[in-house]
C-alpha cells in the first residue's frame, strides 16, 4: 500500500487509502511539554513515597502494628479485706466481662449489642463517647456480671461476621458480706467518675478504672487495686486470633488485713437491730479498731456492679440518711457523757477539789435562768463521786461555772474533742468544741457565762462523734495516753501515742466516778457484768428543750439520743466501747450495748486462752485427749 | 510496500523493560494471593503475559496503516459490543462491563481503547490546518463522548476516564490556540461541581475519602489508610518478599489488582518503588522517542496516545496507592492482575511497534 502525500491538496476521501500528512517535526515542540510533564508527575509520585516510606514510617509501622496487634487487658484481682483473725469480710468471684474494641466498631452495630445485652442504648453512647479520648487499640468495658442469657448472646454473636467488636474477658468482682455487715467501714466500689478524673487525687488513674469510693476500698484503694496486665495478640483482618506475642500477667492487689474483730462486729450489729445509731470499740493501748456499725446501713453489692438509678435514689432520699457514717460523721450533743471531761477539767485546774459538795433539789439558778437536773426530786447532798456515779446535772452545773468555759474547751480537746481523730476513713467529721474564741471567731460575739452551764453537761453548741467519744474516754482511762485510731494493723508503722500531762491522781477519781456508775446502783447497772470491772458513763441528750415543744407531736419524733461509753477491765483498760442510740431516751438503754460487746470481748478472750493452753498440754503429752497428736518435738 | 522486517528493528529494550515489569508483577501476584482463593492467579498472569507476547508479534505483523484505514469501521464495532454490554454483559459486583465467550470473559471497554487511539489518529491526521479548528474539536469530542458515555453506563467511570488522555495528548499534539484552551478549561471548571450531581454515591464517596481519609475510615477511606499504612511500613528497604504483614494478614484490599503496588511497596520499600517507577518512566520515555522517530503524522498520534495512556493509568494507580488519587478501579499496566488489562496493553505496545518498525519508510 502506498502512501500519498499532498499536504496542500489532501482532501477527505470516505473511500479508498487515507491522505495522511506525512510532516513529524510539526509536533517536537509540543511532544517536549508532554516529556517535561511526565518529569513532573513522576517527581509528584515520588515524593508521595518518600514522604510516607523515607520521612514518616515508623508512624505508618506503628500503625501497622495497631492493624494487626490487638491488646486485651488481663484485668487484676483486688486485694481482699480480711479481720484480725484472718477471716474473709470482702472477696472477689470470678466473672465474665464484656469489651468492645473500638477498631472492630461498628456504628450500625450499636443497637442490636445493646438489646441483645440489655443495655440503655444512649447510655452506651454516652459511654463510648467518654473513652473517645483514649487509645484507639484500648478496648471499653461496657458490662459486667452477664446473665447466662447474655452471655449466650455474646456467644452466638462475637464471630467475624457478626458483631466481631464484642470481647469477653474474665474478671474478678467484688463480693461484699450479706446483711449490710460493717458497710460503712468497708465502702463499696465504683468506675471512677468524670469528676474524679479531674481532681489531683486521682490524677493516677484513668478511665474505666474501678476504684473504691467510700470507706476502706476508697482509703487503701492504692494497696487493694492491683495493676492490670495485657494480652498481646497478632490478628488478621478479620480479627481472628493468630498468635499470642506478649503477656503481661496482672499484679494481683495486696490484701488489708483489719483490726476489726469480726465476732465482735457481729455482736454489735445485732445489738444494734432496728435501731438507728452506731457503736465504735476498740483498744485504748493502741487505738485498734475492734468494731465500728452504723445503723441503718445498705447493701454494697449494690455498688459492686453500677449501682441502679433507682437503688440509688432510694439511698439518698432516705430520710435515715443510711449513707452516713455514724460513727465517725454523726455530730451530736453527747451528753452527760461528757462530764467526765469537764470532771477532769474542773480537779485540774483546782476549780473544785476533793472536798467539794453540791446540794441538788432538782434544779438551779443561773444567770437568771432556772436549769434542771434529770432526777425531779433532786440527788441530796453531792460530791464528784456522786455526781458521775448518778449523773447529776446541778452538780455538775456548778462544777462547769466554777471552771469556765475555756479550761473545759482546753480540756476537751486534749481529750480529742473538736478535731479529726485521723482515723484510717475518708470524710470524718470534727465535732464542735464551743469557747469564747470559737465563739468570737464565727459570730464575733463575746461568750457568756450562762452558756457554760449549757455545756457542762455536754449540751449547749458541744457536738461530737461516736468515735470521738471511745477516743476521749479511752484515752482518760489510760491515764492519759491517746492512740489514733486505726483500722489497718501496720506492724511496721509504730506512731507514737499523744501523751497528756494529767495528774493521775485526778484520773483515777473520774474512773473511780465511772466505775460507781456501773457497779454501785448508778445510772449505767444496764453495763454490769459479773467478773468482770466494766467502768461506764451514760448519756442523755436533749434534742428539743423545752417542754410543750416536748410533748407536741414533732416533739415526738425528737426523741432524746442515747449515750453509753464503757471500757474494762477499769484498771488498765483493753477495750473501749461508745454507743449512740438515736432517740433512745435514756442513757440507761444504750448500755445494754457496750455490755454485750465488752462481754463478747472477754469471753473470746478467755475461749482463746483456753485453746492455748489445751494446745500446749496437747503438744508436751501426746497421749491426752482424743485428737489426733499435734507435732511432737524431739524428747 | 513490502518492507522487510529483522528482528532487530522490534525495540528490544522497550520489550525487556516491559517483560521485566511483568516479571515483577507475577512475583508481587504470587506473593499477595499465597493462601487465598487467587493462589492460582500468579501462573495465569503468566499465560496472559505469553498470550500478551503472540498478539504482539501478531499486532506488529500487520502495517498500521491498514488499521488506521478501517479506524471508522472498528468504531462502529466498538460502539455496538459497548451497546451489547449495557444490554447482555455480565454483572461483576454492580459493574456490567463483562461480555462472555464461553469460559472467556472479554472486557470490552480496555480494547476499545485501541480503537479510541486508532480513531483520533485517523481524524487528526488528515487534518489540513495547522491547529484544531473549533469545529474539528467538537467533532472529535463527540466521536469520543459516545463511547465514553456508554462505558459510564456501566458504570466504570475509571475507564471511561482513561478515554481523555487520548483526545487530551491528540489535542495537545495537533495545536490549539490559546483562546481555546482557555475555553476549555473554564469549561472543565463549570462542568466538574455539576457533574458531582451525576456521579452515583460510592463515587461521591470516594471522591471525599480522597480529600479526607479519615472522615470514613471503616468504609471509603478504609482502602487509602490501608494501602498508606501498608506503603509506609515498608520503609526504606521493604520488609521481603511475602513478608508484608499488611498484605499477608489481608489488611491490604484488592493485593493483586488496583493496590498491587502497595502490597509491593511494602515488600521491597522506597528502594523498589524508585526501580518500578523508574523502569515506567524509561518505559514511557522510550515511547516518546518511537512518536519522535515515527514516518507520520499517524504514527505520531498513535504513539503518543499510548503514552499518554500509560502515564494516566500510571499516575491515577500509583498516586492512589499513596493516598495522592482517589480511589478508582484503574489496573496498574502490565502489574496488575488481569488478562484483558495485560493483552490491550500488549496490543498497544505491539502498535508502537509497529510504528516503529515502520520508522524507514518515507
Amino acid at each position: 500500500m502506498s502512501l500519498s502525500s499532498s499536504p496542500e491538496t489532501g482532501d477527505y476521501r470516505v473511500s479508498g487509502p487515507p491522505v495522511l500528512r506525512d510532516d513529524t517535526k510539526f509536533a517536537s515542540g509540543k511532544i517536549a511539554i508532554f516529556q517535561y510533564f511526565t518529569v513532573v508527575v513522576f517527581l509528584y509520585l515520588i515524593a508521595g513515597f518518600w514522604l510516607v516510606q523515607v520521612r514518616d514510617p515508623e508512624y505508618y509501622s506503628e500503625q501497622a502494628e495497631r492493624n494487626r496487634i490487638k491488646a486485651l487487658p488481663v484485668l487484676a484481682a483486688r486485694g481482699k479485706i480480711l479481720d484480725r483473725d484472718g477471716r474473709v469480710i470482702v472477696d472477689n468471684h470470678a466473672s465474665f466481662t464484656l469489651i468492645l474494641s473500638r477498631e472492630n466498631l461498628k456504628d450500625t452495630h450499636l443497637r442490636p449489642i445493646a438489646a441483645g445485652l440489655n443495655l440503655d442504648y444512649d447510655r452506651l453512647r454516652t459511654r463510648l463517647a467518654r473513652f473517645s479520648s483514649r487509645a484507639r487499640y484500648e478496648p471499653i468495658l461496657i458490662k459486667d456480671e452477664l446473665t447466662p442469657g447474655e452471655l449466650s448472646f455474646v456467644e452466638a454473636h462475637r464471630d467475624p461476621d457478626t458483631f466481631p467488636e464484642m470481647e469477653l474477658i474474665p474478671s474478678q468482682r467484688r463480693l461484699y458480706p450479706q446483711n449490710d455487715l460493717a458497710a460503712h467501714l468497708i465502702g463499696y466500689v465504683g468506675e471512677i467518675s468524670e469528676g474524679e478524673l479531674n481532681s489531683p487525687e486521682f490524677a493516677r488513674y484513668e478511665q474505666g478504672d474501678v476504684i473504691g469510693k467510700a470507706g476502706l476500698e476508697r482509703q487503701y484503694n492504692d494497696i487493694l487495686m492491683g495493676v492490670d496486665g495485657q494480652r498481646r495478640v497478632v490478628v488478621d483482618n478479620r480479627g481472628r486470633e493468630r498468635e499470642v506475642i506478649g503477656l503481661k500477667p496482672a499484679v494481683s492487689g495486696k490484701n488489708l488485713q483489719l483490726t476489726l474483730d469480726l465476732d465482735l462486729q457481729v455482736v454489735a450489729e445485732l445489738a444494734m437491730e432496728n435501731r438507728k445509731g452506731a457503736v465504735v470499740a476498740l483498744d485504748p493501748r493502741n487505738g485498734e479498731i475492734l468494731a465500728m456499725v452504723s445503723t441503718p446501713a445498705y447493701d454494697p453489692n449494690k455498688f459492686a456492679g453500677r449501682i441502679r438509678s433507682d437503688d440509688w435514689r432510694l439511698l439518698v432520699n432516705n430520710p435515715d440518711v443510711p449513707l452516713l457514717n455514724r460513727a465517725t460523721q454523726a455530730q451530736l450533743a453527747p451528753g452527760s457523757a461528757f462530764k467526765p471531761i469537764v470532771a477532769l477539767a474542773a480537779l485540774e485546774t483546782g476549780a473544785i477539789d476533793d472536798s467539794f459538795q453540791v446540794r441538788c433539789g432538782g434544779g438551779a439558778s443561773f444567770y437568771g435562768r432556772y436549769f434542771k437536773c434529770h432526777l425531779k426530786g433532786g440527788h441530796g447532798t453531792v460530791d464528784l463521786h456522786k455526781g458521775l456515779t448518778q449523773s447529776c446535772d446541778v452538780f455538775f452545773y456548778n462544777v462547769g461555772n466554777r471552771t469556765g468555759i475555756d479550761a473545759i474547751a482546753r480540756y476537751a480537746e486534749e481529750a480529742g474533742f473538736g478535731r479529726k481523730t485521723g482515723i484510717d476513713l475518708p470524710h470524718e467529721a470534727e465535732g464542735v468544741v464551743p469557747s469564747s474564741e470559737w465563739k468570737m471567731r464565727n459570730f464575733r460575739q463575746k461568750w457568756y457565762a450562762g452558756e457554760t452551764i449549757s455545756v457542762a453537761i455536754g449540751q449547749g453548741a458541744l457536738t461530737a462523734t461516736p468515735l470521738q467519744l471511745a477516743y476521749a474516754i479511752g484515752g482518760l482511762a489510760t491515764g492519759g495516753v491517746w492512740y489514733r485510731p486505726h483500722l489497718v494493723r501496720d506492724p511496721n508503722r509504730r506512731e507514737p501515742p499523744r501523751i497528756a500531762k494529767i495528774n493521775p491522781a485526778n484520773a483515777a477519781k473520774v474512773v473511780a466516778g465511772m466505775y460507781g456508775a456501773v457497779n454501785e446502783g448508778g445510772t449505767g447497772v444496764r453495763a454490769r457484768l459479773p467478773g468482770i470491772s466494766v467502768c461506764g458513763k451514760t448519756g442523755t441528750a436533749q434534742l428539743v428543750s423545752n417542754e410543750l415543744l416536748r410533748a407536741s407531736k414533732l416533739g415526738q419524733s425528737l426523741k432524746d439520743n442515747a449515750w453509753f461509753v464503757g471500757f474494762a477491765p477499769c484498771e488498765s483498760p483493753e477495750i473501749v466501747v461508745a454507743t449512740l442510740y438515736e432517740s433512745g431516751e435514756h442513757g440507761a438503754l444504750a448500755a445494754p450495748v457496750v455490755r454485750d460487746v465488752i462481754k463478747a470481748y472477754c469471753d473470746k478472750k478467755a475461749r482463746t486462752a483456753r485453746t492455748q493452753m489445751l494446745a500446749e498440754v496437747r503438744q508436751a503429752a501426746p497421749q491426752l485427749g482424743p485428737t489426733a497428736p499435734q507435732a511432737v518435738p524431739a524428747p | 510496500m513490502a518492507k522487510y522486517r529483522t528482528i532487530r528493528d522490534l525495540d528490544w529494550s522497550l520489550l525487556i523493560i516491559i517483560l521485566v515489569i511483568c516479571a515483577v508483577g507475577i512475583l508481587q501476584i504470587y506473593s499477595a494471593t499465597r493462601g487465598t482463593a487467587w493462589e492460582q492467579a500468579w501462573w495465569r498472569q503468566g499465560l496472559w503475559v505469553l498470550a500478551g507476547l503472540m498478539l504482539l508479534w501478531v499486532m506488529v505483523s500487520i502495517d498500521y496503516h491498514t488499521l488506521v484505514g478501517h479506524a471508522f469501521v472498528y468504531y462502529g464495532l466498538a460502539v455496538g459490543a459497548l451497546v451489547l454490554v449495557l444490554l447482555v454483559g455480565r454483572t461483576v459486583s454492580g459493574g456490567k462491563r463483562w461480555l462472555g465467550f464461553g469460559p472467556i470473559y472479554v472486557q470490552v471497554s480496555e480494547f476499545v481503547k485501541i480503537v479510541i487511539l486508532l480513531v483520533v489518529a485517523r481524524f487528526l491526521a488528515e487534518l489540513k490546518t495547522e491547529r484544531l479548528a473549533v469545529r474539528d474539536l467538537l467533532k472529535l469530542v463527540g466521536l469520543i463522548g459516545l463511547p465514553m458515555a456508554l462505558v459510564m453506563r456501566q458504570p466504570d467511570l475509571g475507564t471511561a476516564l482513561s478515554y481523555l488522555p487520548i483526545l487530551a495528548v491528540g489535542i495537545l499534539v495537533a495545536g490549539l490556540r490559546w483562546k481555546y484552551v482557555a475555553v476549555i478549561v473554564l469549561a472543565a471548571a463549570v462542568v466538574m461541581p455539576l457533574s458531582w450531581l451525576v456521579l452515583q454515591d460510592y463515587q461521591k464517596a470516594r471522591l471525599a475519602s480522597f480529600l479526607d481519609p479519615a472522615r470514613d475510615p471503616r468504609g471509603s477511606g478504609y482502602q487509602t489508610i490501608q494501602s498508606k499504612i501498608a506503603v509506609g511500613s515498608g520503609g526504606m528497604w521493604g520488609k521481603g518478599v511475602a513478608r508484608g504483614s499488611q498484605t499477608q494478614l489481608r489488611f491490604l484490599p484488592v493485593p493483586h489488582t488496583d493496590f498491587i503496588f502497595s502490597a509491593f511497596a511494602e515488600e521491597h520499600g522506597f528502594a523498589g518503588v524508585v526501580v518500578i517507577l523508574g523502569l515506567y518512566f524509561v518505559l514511557l520515555m522510550q515511547i516518546v522517542q518511537n512518536a519522535q522517530m515515527a514516518p507520520d503524522r499517524a504514527g505520531v498520534y498513535i504513539s503518543m496516545g499510548v503514552c499518554a495512556l500509560l502515564l494516566f493509568h500510571v499516575l491515577v494507580n500509583i498516586g492512589m496507592v499513596v493516598g495522592r488519587m482517589p480511589v478508582t478501579g484503574i489496573p496498574l499496566p502490565l502489574m496488575s492482575y488481569g488478562g484483558s488489562n495485560i493483552l490491550s496493553m500488549f496490543l498497544m505496545l505491539g502498535l508502537v511497534n509497529n510504528v516503529r518498525l515502520r520508522r524507514f519508510v518515507s
